[in-house]
């Protein structure tokens, strides 16, 4: 915890975004977790995303749970829409934000605990309605914010700071949200900036459900040998399948990847994505393949990271309730009563 | 990149802009802080060690130490360094307690001084409490030099300079006034152990134009005219007065008739306003006393009726770059300009000239006729002869004379305590982490966002009315604290131990002006493009550490830094630190001996 408000000098030669911004511009106000705490490199990316993709702030609806990684959103983007909802229940508001007005881009963000545990069928039922978002867990195997216990998503046989070893199967979020049809997928690392801020921007670009899960170690219950959650396991037994450039749709493409080892994924919205392969088989279309593979690295211990599936022309949950284009609040009287005529066309349709 | 050794001095001296630009090195955060508490005593002392004049320096300083801050290269101004020191002197009490004694036993080793400026004074302040016999001879009645005859009573009062020079000859040192030093030879005759020539850069350039000699009576050479209005010789000047030149002579020797008589004032200069050589706050007080200053003008003639003055015939030029690039004064072929006026002043540079030593006694002179002076031990070519001030490498200003006097004594205890001058001691340093608490730190570390304050000046109309009436009136204490805060204590440095660093990027992500990276190792070239603002300042340094698990350096631009210490707040091992780094030059005494 910094007491000191972070100063508003930033270096004089700061870049700025299309929008003319600093990433400063992106920030929020000064985190009140643990100093170290992964979740705190979390916000720097979601702000180096939203920075690089000249995203304009009051265009964005960051939302979430309870936890300490639901705290986050105040940390970042201080000039957009924020809902912080009871314990779990981020993804129906969130769902319900978003039928309402379709135009927002929706940041989730949430914690193991969150939605492994309280929120998991919240979790479950905005992954399978496809609801365009992008849903980040910030998972760090324990429920930080009451001080350390295990979580849905800690390891069988992992140990707790105490010394406790956890018992039970774990949850692997990534492997669900694949089963329930997420059609984008993505594990990452908080001490792996590099992979993990094009994950975001590609997931902020994917007119579908995202899903990511960010390993987060949380520096005061669960940074410890015998944890599978550390900075030092995570790194120890990455297993990174592919690493990503995003390219945005205003951005020239100019790719010289050596053919075979890099593949070009094309968004719904012009943006691609350039996978540079480091598991050579790897295929990020298909759902079975990826969820072998995960399975099987899950049993060798280690933690594959990296854009696990992809759909490129995903649908979501306007088409498939065939909604209205335009967000609720911009419709008038005319559209929203049609006539009598048109009432007795529908009630004829029922009939 | 090779990894930074922090152990070297020079490197966190450098980190301390201030400081490291201050010819005389002065601690400059550390008494800007005592400032903030209150402890004037103090923060005066720590002055007067490395400056020797807080109170006159604090008026009248070049400050290239102002140019130099880190707090100008993250928004508009610099810390006022310079009218901060004269806070310490402002509301000091009184410090005599505080000051070095006279030598309780001389050493009997006697050193001659000639010239009773700065830099003699700064010698004779260093070697006199060591038990040396010094002997300040100067022409003039009282010590001071230049800063009593030269620097206008309004920007430098003498009661300022009589406390300062005082402090220093109460050390027990003779001073024989009105006694000018005809000739070397005759003084090297009298066995001094050593000889110290202070004695500035006296002459002032001449303008030989047409009409120059015919209209002798009212055309004078600005730093004799200086000096006379100083001493009281002279207390008028005529209505219309033009001042030529642009340094900060001219900028006096303006104001100066501004308060004597002179109404309509002018300044012209040959260069073009920005090139001049006054400093721009100089420039900004002449203009804020309604003296216009004109340039692009070579003064060509000057018109004269019957043996009076009637004005000055300016050819106009612009500047032109040549072939090799060079800028070139060049005529507009523009018809010339005759300015009318009745008082001319001369103000077109300073020279050196030593009539008085002969160049029989071992003192080599170079082509230009300056003598060959050793720009670290101050040496001539005449073991027993040094050299310091104005009088060394021409005209400069009061604190590298102070520099140089401490170089010069430094030189002149090792030679006679049978040491080697070239071997020169270096700066004492001390270290002290700063860490209270997890959040507290015994510095304070919020940093402010306050612009610079202006000094408070006196009403222009009262100012104008008196030359000895002072304009600045300095700041108050509260104005005082308020400017003290804009400091970043760039002292306070960031210490990084890669072993205690489990790379979580906190201290990445909190730091607002994104100075630290983690990244594998590569040329110093490629280190400075890495950053989200890449280091292009390559007068300041990239801090290289490793020791971390993924074999990654930390790499560290110096140049932003705000010292605010949120890295290390935000370090959930400790990797980070904040340590204080107080380097203080050694100068003449036990510290500076060889350790033989
Ligand atoms: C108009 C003017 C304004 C200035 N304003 C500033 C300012 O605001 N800030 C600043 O930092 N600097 C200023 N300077 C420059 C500064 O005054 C000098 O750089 C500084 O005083 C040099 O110190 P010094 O000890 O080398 O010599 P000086 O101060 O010149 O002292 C030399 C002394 O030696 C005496 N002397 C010379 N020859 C002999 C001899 N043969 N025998 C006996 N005595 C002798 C002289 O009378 C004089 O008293 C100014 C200079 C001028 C001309
Ligand atoms: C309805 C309800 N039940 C329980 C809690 C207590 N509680 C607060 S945070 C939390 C767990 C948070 O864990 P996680 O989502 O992993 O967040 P972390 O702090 O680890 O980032 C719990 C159980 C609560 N606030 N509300
Ligand atoms: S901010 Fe303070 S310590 Fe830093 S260079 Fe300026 S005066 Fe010196
Ligand atoms: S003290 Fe640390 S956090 Fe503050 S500016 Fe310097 S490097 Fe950045
Ligand atoms: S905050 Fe400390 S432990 Fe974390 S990366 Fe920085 S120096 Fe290393
Ligand atoms: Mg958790």
């Amino acid at each position: 915890m910094t007491y000191l408000a972070k100063p508003k000098f930033h270096h004089p030669a700061l870049p700025k975004n299309a929008l003319g911004f600093t990433h400063r511009d992106y920030e929020g106000s000064v985190s009140t977790l643990c100093a170290g705490c992964g979740h705190d490199s979390i916000t720097a990316a979601v702000i180096e995303a939203c920075y690089e993709l000249s995203l304009p702030p009051h265009r964005i609806a960051k939302l979430s749970g309870i936890g300490c990684s639901s705290k986050t959103p105040t940390y970042f983007l201080g000039n957009s829409h924020g809902f912080n909802t009871v314990h779990g229940r981020m993804p129906s508001v969130l769902t319900g934000a978003n039928l309402a007005n379709r135009d927002l881009i929706y940041l989730g963000v949430s914690g193991d605990g969150d939605s492994a545990s309280i929120g998991f069928g919240q979790f479950a039922h905005a992954i399978r309605r496809g609801v365009n978002m992008v849903y980040i867990v910030e998972n760090n195997g324990v429920y930080g914010l009451t001080k350390g216990q295990f979580s849905a998503t800690a390891d069988r046989g992992s140990k707790s700071k105490r010394g406790l070893t956890n018992n039970d199967s774990s949850i692997d979020l990534v492997a669900v949200a694949m089963q329930l049809g997420a059609t984008f997928v993505a594990r990452s690392f908080s001490g792996d900036k590099g992979q993990l801020v094009p994950l975001i921007k590609a997931a902020i670009e994917h007119e579908g459900a995202a899903f990511l899960d960010v390993l987060s170690p949380c520096v005061a219950f669960n940074n410890h040998a015998g944890s599978t959650k550390s900075f030092d396991y995570v790194r120890e037994h990455n297993d990174a399948v592919n690493r990503l450039d995003f390219i945005s749709p205003r951005d020239a493409i100019k790719v010289d990847y050596e053919p075979g080892t890099t593949q070009i994924v094309e968004q719904h919205d012009g943006s691609r994505l350039a996978l540079h392969k480091l598991a050579p088989d790897y295929d990020v279309h298909s759902r079975i393949a990826a969820m072998n593979y995960l399975m099987e690295r899950q049993a060798a211990g280690e933690v594959v990271t990296g854009l696990l599936y992809v759909e490129p022309d995903p649908e979501d949950l306007h088409k498939h309730l065939n909604t209205v284009k335009a967000p609720l609040n911009t419709l008038e009287a005319k559209e929203l009563s049609p006539g009598s005529a048109a009432l007795e066309k529908i009630n004829a349709s029922l009939r | 990149m090779k990894l930074t050794d922090i152990a070297a001095p020079d490197y966190f001296h450098k980190v301390v802009d201030c400081q490291w630009a201050c010819p005389a090195h002065t601690p400059v955060p550390e008494y800007i802080r005592l400032i903030s508490e209150g402890r004037y005593d103090d923060a005066y002392m720590i002055n007067w060690k490395s400056n020797v004049f807080p109170g006159i320096l604090g008026r009248t300083c070049d400050r290239p130490c102002e140019p130099a801050c880190r707090r100008g290269r993250v928004e508009k101004d610099p810390v006022a360094i310079c009218r901060l020191k004269r806070v310490t002197a402002d509301y000091k009490n009184d410090v005599t307690g505080l000051m070095p004694k006279p030598a309780a036993t001389k050493n009997g080793k006697r050193v001659a001084l000639v010239g009773g400026g700065p830099a003699s004074l700064a010698v004779a302040r260093d070697l006199a409490p060591l038990g040396y016999l010094c002997t300040v001879f100067d022409q003039d009645p009282k010590a001071g030099g230049m800063m009593r005859s030269q620097i206008p009573k309004f920007r430098l009062p003498d009661a300022v300079i009589d406390e300062e020079c005082g402090y220093i000859l109460n050390l027990g040192i003779e001073f024989i006034g009105g006694k000018r030093i005809d000739s070397l030879k005759a003084l090297l005759a009298e066995n001094y152990d050593a000889i110290f020539v202070g004695s500035g850069a006296p002459r002032g350039r001449d303008l030989d134009i047409p009409g120059r000699a015919e209209a002798a009576k009212n055309i004078h050479i600005g730093i004799d005219w200086l000096s006379s209005v100083s001493f009281g010789h002279v207390t008028k000047i005529g209505r219309r007065v033009i001042v030529l030149g642009g340094g900060n002579t001219a900028m006096d020797c303006c104001r100066s008739s501004r308060r004597l008589g002179g109404e309509d004032v002018k300044v012209v200069v040959r260069s073009g306003f920005e090139e001049m050589k006054a400093s721009p706050w100089e420039k900004e007080d002449a203009i804020h006393e309604d003296i216009p200053i004109h340039n692009f003008l070579v003064p060509k003639e000057f018109t004269h009726d019957n043996g009076k003055l009637t004005g000055v015939v300016f050819e106009k030029v612009k500047a032109e770059k040549d072939a090799k690039g060079r800028r070139n004064l060049v005529p507009t072929g523009e018809p010339d300009q005759h300015f009318p006026c009745d008082d001319v002043l001369v103000a077109v540079g300073q020279e050196n000239s030593f009539p008085w030593i002969e160049r029989d006694v071992g003192i080599e002179f170079d082509k230009w006729d300056m003598p060959v002076v050793d720009p670290t031990t101050m040496a001539s070519t005449n073991p027993k002869v040094f050299f310091g001030g104005d009088s060394a490498f021409g005209p400069k200003n009061i604190i590298w004379a102070v520099a140089h006097g401490h170089d010069a004594a430094l030189s002149i205890h090792k030679m006679l305590s049978g040491e080697n001058i070239t071997e020169r001691p270096l700066p004492q340093v001390s270290v002290s982490s700063q860490k209270m608490g997890i959040h507290e730190w015994s510095y304070d570390n919020d940093i402010s966002l306050d612009k610079r304050f202006r000094v408070p000046l006196r009403d222009k109309v009262v100012a104008l009315k008196d030359i000895r009436a002072e304009v600045e009136l300095g700041f108050d204490p509260k104005l005082a604290l308020a400017e003290a805060q804009r400091c970043l204590n760039c002292d306070v440095q960031t210490v990084f131990t890669g072993s205690l660093c489990i790379e979580c990027d906190a201290c990445v992500d909190i730091c607002p002006m994104d100075c630290i990276i983690f990244t594998p190792n590569a040329e110093e070239a490629d280190l400075r493009q890495q950053f989200k603002a890449p280091a292009v300042n390559l007068t300041q340094d990239l801090y290289v550490a490793n020791d971390l698990k993924t074999g990654r350096v930390m790499v560290k631009d110096e140049d932003v830094c705000l010292h605010c210490g949120l890295c290390a707040e935000r370090c959930p091992t400790g990797a980070w630190d904040m340590q204080k780094f107080l380097i203080d030059m050694t100068h003449a005494g036990e510290g500076c001996r060889s350790k033989a």
